[in-house]
């Protein structure tokens, strides 16, 4: 049943292909698409040999560039993702060392180098299915051209929820099974046994018939010379031993005794420190400083002016920020001066009331279906900012004609590229060194890190390794955001109390169209983008527009529900598939939350259903409002389908932090403009989730359909704050609109 | 020549101790303590996150008190005793019963803020045996963008015997 509801619901709109094209171009700055393209044939040899001979400096056999077999049985795993902390490098080694049958005390993860020959293939791979829409083909085409397609995307991106569902189940999987079938070959010659004779368990191949047994390390250095088989049959989850179990993170040792070393934790002898400040209004120039108050204070050595920014290089942080804070630079404002939060959203009502939009989704006579009297409403949400706790810092030295950056960023292969382009050195006078990072979100994938191309700047005219570090204040005013975004809904019920026909329009930089699932079946839907650009950056902020898009649509099919004057999970369930995991979702979550059961006087029941990254994620909220006039969030009760589940813990861990971090932002954070600069300074004036606000019960449930993996980082965020909402307005009869909650608080 | 210029610089040095050992400190007065604790003496564990004591990843224990050593000028802690998250371990290398705590409930995600997290945990534990979560609610109040806060409070209360309130792992069927 569960994999009969999966292919329902499988999104594979012509709309949604369009929107896959676009982020892969984003991401490498090269679209690759088109039928054309397959026939060419590229020798991916030289790209194996040189990962094969790096990987093997230091001893050891490599098998596919992912994998190493140590003479002393040590595996380690070279991965392509940045472990930000969700837990997928350690869940990328469960899924190889399954199909390994490897001893798991023994497997270790490390970075794969930033270097092309270590591009994500299998991230390729799927991208391009998903592109096409045409797996079948692409199964055809030869690994050494994907190799080729991900090398010219400089393709080692962490984000999408991708790591486990592509680049596991596409790669490493496969590298894994593959790599035991070429140790079992390779014990059959030795032990002179028909290979079928064989098996393998906790790193040996094992012949039980004459009580023999190989190690994986005496056996790895003639197996390493096969070649692998491309389409190894996979183990059935009923044999996993591995996989599906709460397996501890690998990272987490050094994560508790101030070991483990970040970006900014990077030293080396001589180093100096650096800090710097861009123009407010972005899109502004520097155009003057005096230089002197800064050369003033002691430590510091010299005052950098780049094109739009200003940089103090000293001894240590302490008086490079110091140097800084005591100059008085004047920025152009780049024409934006008159650009402020209100403006924004003016020009976005604007844009919709003027009803031509950029592009449009969905299907049937959505006009003739509102009727002349639709129920309507109007959903605002600001600009947030990512907040990651590690602000951006990166170290970089240029000697002898070679540029070397350390640092933690969410694509290494690609950052490296990026620092060729500002330096003008040849690919291979650049080293990326990648490092743990502290905290993402969305924030460190190079397009959007000016830092990048500073650092780069800097270390080309120093003579000296230099570490820029932002201040925090930096860090806040110069964001890749969450855009702010405008949306008008609105709907006709018929007097069945069915939806007739449902129109949301809205508008923001881009079309939400890729993170955008509407999962009711109703006679005629249509999302309309209008197009409006701002000065400020915008980039993915965990989820993407799954946020917003979750937030509008949830919370209106809650006042549609009201209007109906039916219960809304009645409501909701009324309009999904009979037999769909939606549905099925949804009702197990009404059963777990106690829905419909008496709540204490002042607290509200409120419901979201969101789907995002291929994963399903229903949740109830149980809220309140307290004397200071903020919501109190007592309970959240959360039922994930995802598929399956590599490794249960560390899932619950992302769904807990997804939860969080969702009500953080639905109850507290905003950046707001005036006069064209980003008015809040610091964690002071961004008030992020604590402790004390978190809630003391999350009941979180995984259904497991079987269905197509998906992403597990990203989905548990969006239904948190139409929950919220939705409770709320259970609790008061106050409709939240416009978030953040707290504005209204106060307002 | 050589020999009074070293005699000036110890005069000027600040005296203190970090981890259970004394050191003096050549930094500017001015100089915030985590900036000492990092650059200077090399232990990176301390976290720069805001700059304002905001957040809390900077969290140290002087004197025993946890303290937000982004805004302590070093000139403030001369003749105190400092513990930073490298100073929790015993000399043996055994993990403070918080830090092994914090490993079975597998608390951090990007782990950037834990160190101050534990470390704030720890002085909370310290003065009151068996923290309530209203305490802990009082006290913790260090910032964790990844929202661990329930493996935090399960982790605390693990740490002091107490049965886990947190968050209940609720493992889906297949």
């Amino acid at each position: 049943m569960a994999d009969k509801s999966a292919t329902e619901v499988q999104p594979a709109t012509p709309a949604k292909r369009k929107g896959v094209k676009r982020r892969a171009f984003l991401i490498g700055g090269v679209a690759v698409v088109g039928a054309g393209l397959f026939g060419i044939s590229i020798a991916d040899s030289n790209a194996a040999k040189s990962a094969k001979a790096r990987l093997e400096s230091d001893g050891g056999h490599s098998f596919a560039t992912w994998l190493k077999i140590g003479e002393d049985d040590s595996i380690t795993i070279y991965s392509p993702h940045t472990d930000i902390g969700q837990g997928s490098n350690t869940g990328l080694a469960q899924m190889l060392a399954e199909e390994l049958d490897a001893a798991w005390d023994q497997v270790r993860v490390v970075s794969a180098p930033a270097e092309p020959a270590f591009a994500n293939v299998g991230l390729g791979r799927a991208f391009l299915a998903d592109m096409t829409g045409q797996p079948a083909i692409i199964n055809g085409i030869p690994q050494s051209f994907l190799s080729f397609i991900a090398r010219q995307m400089n393709l080692q991106m962490t984000g999408g929820s991708t790591a486990l569902r592509f680049t596991g189940r596409v790669t490493f999987q496969n590298v894994g099974a593959a790599t035991r079938l070429a140790l079992i070959e390779t014990a059959a010659k030795r032990l002179d046994v028909p290979a079928d004779e064989l098996t393998t368990q906790d790193s040996h191949v094992i012949h039980s018939k004459s009580g023999r047994a190989l190690r994986y390390g005496e056996l790895a250095a003639e197996a390493a010379t096969l070649s692998l088989d491309n389409a190894p049959k996979l183990k059935d989850p009923s044999q996993y031993r591995i996989m599906r179990q709460s397996m501890q993170r690998l990272d987490i040792p050094a994560k508790v005794d101030g070991s483990a070393q970040y970006g900014i934790d990077f030293s080396v002898p001589d180093m100096r420190v650096a800090t710097i400040m861009a123009a407010p209004v972005r899109g502004g120039k520097l155009t003057s400083v005096d230089t002197a108050p800064a050369l003033a204070v002691k430590g510091v050595e010299k005052v950098i002016k780049l094109d739009d920014a200003v940089a103090v290089v000293a001894k240590g942080y302490w008086p490079a920020i110091s140097g800084l804070r005591a100059l008085t630079p004047e920025f152009s404002d780049g024409g934006n001066g008159g650009i402020s939060t209100a403006s924004i959203f003016k020009a976005q009502g604007d844009l919709m009331a003027k009803g031509e939009a950029d592009s449009t989704a969905g299907d049937g006579d959505v006009q003739a279906g509102l009727g002349a009297k639709p129920i309507e409403a109007k959903y605002q949400v600001p600009f947030l900012h990512h907040a990651m706790l590690e602000p951006f810092a990166l170290t970089a030295h240029f000697k002898d004609g070679k540029l070397n950056i350390w640092g933690g960023m969410q694509d290494p292969l690609a950052t490296k590229m990026m620092a060729v382009d500002v330096s003008g050195l040849d690919a291979d006078d650049v080293t990326f060194h990648p490092m743990m990072i502290g905290g993402s979100f969305g924030r460190r994938l190079p397009m959007y890190m000016e830092i990048v191309g500073q650092v780069t700047k800097l270390a080309m005219q120093l003579p000296y390794p230099v570490k820029l570090i932002w201040s925090r204040e930096e860090e806040v005013a110069q964001g890749a955001y969450r855009p702010q975004s405008s949306a008008a809904l609105k709907a006709s019920l018929t007097k069945e109390k069915r939806l007739a026909a449902y129109r949301n329009d809205y508008a923001q930089p881009e079309s939400a169209e890729s993170e955008t699932v509407f999962p009711y079946a109703l006679p005629a839907v249509s999302r309309r983008h209008f197009a409006h650009v701002s000065n400020q950056q915008t980039g993915a902020w965990r989820s993407v527009n799954s946020t917003q898009q979750g937030f509008y649509n949830e919370s209106f099919m809650d006042e549609l529900a009201h209007a109906a004057g039916e219960d809304p999970v009645v409501f909701r369930r009324n309009h999904l598939k009979a037999g769909s995991r939606h549905l099925r979702v949804l009702d197990e979550v009404a059963a777990r939350s106690g829905w419909g059961s008496p709540l204490p006087a002042g607290t509200g029941r409120g419901v979201a259903l969101v789907e995002s990254f291929r994963t399903i994620v229903a949740q109830v909220i149980e809220a309140s409002v307290g004397d200071d006039g903020m919501p109190k969030v007592h309970k959240v009760t959360t039922v994930v389908d995802a598929g399956s589940i590599v490794n249960p813990d560390a899932a619950m861990a992302q769904i807990e932090g997804g939860i969080i971090m969702g009500l953080s932002s639905a109850i507290g954070e905003a950046i707001t403009l005036e006069n064209g600069a980003v008015q809040q300074s610091n964690l002071a004036d961004y008030p992020l989730l604590k402790m004390a606000g978190a809630p003391l019960e999350i009941d979180i449930h995984f259904l497991n359909s079987g269905a197509d993996m998906g992403g597990i980082g990203e989905p548990g965020v969006p239904p948190a704050a139409p929950a919220l909402a939705n409770a709320l307005f259970a609790a008061t009869g106050k409709r939240v609109r416009n978030l953040p909650i707290l504005t209204q608080a106060k307002a | 020549m050589k020999r009074s210029f070293e005699w000036e610089l110890i005069c000027m040095a600040i005296q203190t101790s970090i981890n259970g050992k004394p050191v003096a400190l050549s930094a500017e007065p001015d100089t915030p303590l985590l900036w000492v604790i990092r650059e200077e003496l090399g232990l990176t564990g301390t976290k720069f996150g805001c700059g304002i004591a905001a957040c809390g990843a900077c969290t140290v224990h002087v004197n025993g008190e946890p303290t937000r050593s982004c805004s302590v000028p070093v000139s403030e802690v001369a003749g105190k005793s400092i513990t930073t998250i490298e100073g929790l371990k015993s000399t043996d290398g055994t993990l403070h019963a918080v830090q092994q705590a914090w490993i079975s409930a597998q608390v951090p995600q990007c782990g950037y803020c834990q160190s101050g997290q534990i470390m704030a945990a720890v002085a909370l534990i310290e003065k009151t045996g068996s923290p309530s979560d209203a305490q802990i609610d009082e006290a913790m109040t260090n910032i964790c963008r990844c929202g661990t806060y329930p493996r935090i409070r399960k982790a605390i209360h693990a740490a002091t015997g107490q049965a886990a309130k947190a968050a209940k792992p609720a493992e889906g069927a297949a």
